[in-house]
């Protein structure tokens, strides 16, 4: 928590009301990382609600190298790659009202605006995406929902670490975009059918909350 | 609605979310994924997955100039948005977006079927079909894969009912004669590997007509 004290401290001056919201977002921080959230989820989450700075930029230092080895994994030039870092982490800026920890952790968020990206550069037409959920202005947080949900990933994670060497390059290779389906395996060794059923139930609590704010 | 009971395969869901699907094949997923609730939470599992993997990765230095340029743009505008279509009837936002937001238009293949065409190209073909409700679809078979989404109505063939938001998934050894059902037109959305294999059938649909 050391440098994004610090940073909040170079980068907000002496007016009161910025450090007292500094302090605030600092105290959500805490608390929330208290909570059980991911590092990652709290930035996110500090970026969605507050346009936290010193919180992107957290996430960028964590992300982009990632995101930079992941594009160049498919044969993409570093300068390239730079490019696509860059649009990636600027849409996470942009559309960080989007991201909803019920159904998505960041990474996977980060995943899909990247490939899209990635798709767009090469094919230079826009793939067809599902229509967005509408979603409340003012949705309640449910804390057991997004602990869950991070388990979760906390155990997909593990999974993918012990899978073995060649079932290993299968699903990364997979999750490349190097497989078509027909040589993308039924069963990868990966625990997502917990994890679909998890998301679900975050989806059907979207749903009933819209209806709530219909009915009210 | 009534619950869908045919959904997108596994190995699908995972490429089109790892992009690896071809555009007419990719329509009619995102079309369904925004019918299916089961499919949508699927296709986020995937990406959770995706990011797992994103996760995992080792990293690589990034320049200098980036991060600073990048957090330079954050007060930037963002630039101009494609624009966001809206389900309009029976069609779900992705087939608004294929057909630029106007209504379909329909060219007739005879019988009372009707097509309309939205995109066609070398990595295949997907349009829409109406078949009038009781109304045979020509038998006709097909190489590759061929994903056939209900919008309205419903058909059935050899591997059962298909009502809205059911999509059936064919491989190319299947050679089906789908069936509307009585009462409602059935629309659908299709998607084909080939681009012209479907134009193949229509000579002989007209055969009849034209005693060819």
């Amino acid at each position: 928590m050391l440098t994004l004290e610090q940073s909040h401290q170079e980068t907000l001056q002496t007016e009161p009301a910025v450090l007292a919201r500094a302090q605030q977002n600092r105290e959500n921080v805490e608390q929330k990382t208290q909570q059980g959230y991911s590092e990652q989820t709290v930035w996110m989450l500090a970026v969605k609600m507050q346009r936290d700075r010193a919180a992107f930029c957290k996430l960028f230092d964590y992300y982009a190298p990632r995101l930079k080895g992941f594009v160049m994994r498919s044969g993409v030039s570093g300068a390239q790659a730079e490019e696509i870092v860059q649009d990636v982490m600027l849409t996470i800026w942009r559309k960080a009202g989007q991201f909803d920890p019920h159904r998505a952790q960041v990474s996977s968020w980060i995943y899909q605006v990247a490939r899209n990206r990635q798709i767009d550069v090469l094919r230079r037409e826009r793939r067809p995406m599902p229509e967005d959920l509408a979603e409340p202005d003012q949705a309640t947080e449910d804390a057991s929902q997004i602990l869950a949900l991070e388990q979760e990933a906390q155990r997909l994670r593990l999974a993918l670490s012990r899978l073995k060497p060649r079932q290993r390059e299968m699903v990364e290779k997979a999750y490349l975009g190097e497989l078509s389906h027909a040589e993308i395996q039924e069963e990868t060794g990966l625990p997502l059918g917990t994890i679909k059923s998890r998301i679900r139930l975050g989806l059907e609590k979207l749903r009933h909350e819209l209806k709530e704010l219909r009915s009210s | 609605m009534s619950e869908i009971r045919h959904h997108i395969s596994e190995p699908l869901i995972a490429a089109y979310v790892a992009g690896n699907v071809a555009q007419p094949y990719a329509l009619v997923i995102a079309a369904h994924v925004s019918m299916c609730e089961e499919c949508r939470a699927r296709m986020a599992a995937h990406e959770m997955a995706g990011g797992a993997v994103l996760e995992a990765t080792d990293g690589h230095v990034i320049s200098t100039d980036l991060r600073a340029q990048v957090l330079d743009a954050l007060d930037h505008a963002a630039p101009n948005e494609a624009q966001a279509y809206q389900r309009s009837g029976i069609f779900p936002a992705p087939v608004m977006e294929a057909l630029k937001g106007k209504p379909p238009k329909w060219k007739s293949l005879g019988f009372g079927v009707r097509q309309s065409i939205l995109q066609s190209g070398d990595d295949g073909s997907v349009r829409l079909l109406y078949i009038p409700a009781g109304q045979e679809m020509p038998n006709h078979s097909h190489d590759g894969l061929e994903l056939t989404l209900v919008l309205q109505g419903a058909f059935s063939d050899e591997d059962g009912r298909f009502g809205v938001g059911d999509v059936e998934v064919a491989d190319d050894d299947v050679d089906h004669a789908p069936v509307a059902e009585a009462g409602e037109a059935c629309i659908c959305l299709a998607a084909t590997g080939a681009p012209l294999k479907f134009r193949s059938w229509m000579p002989r649909l007209l055969q009849p007509l034209f005693r060819i």
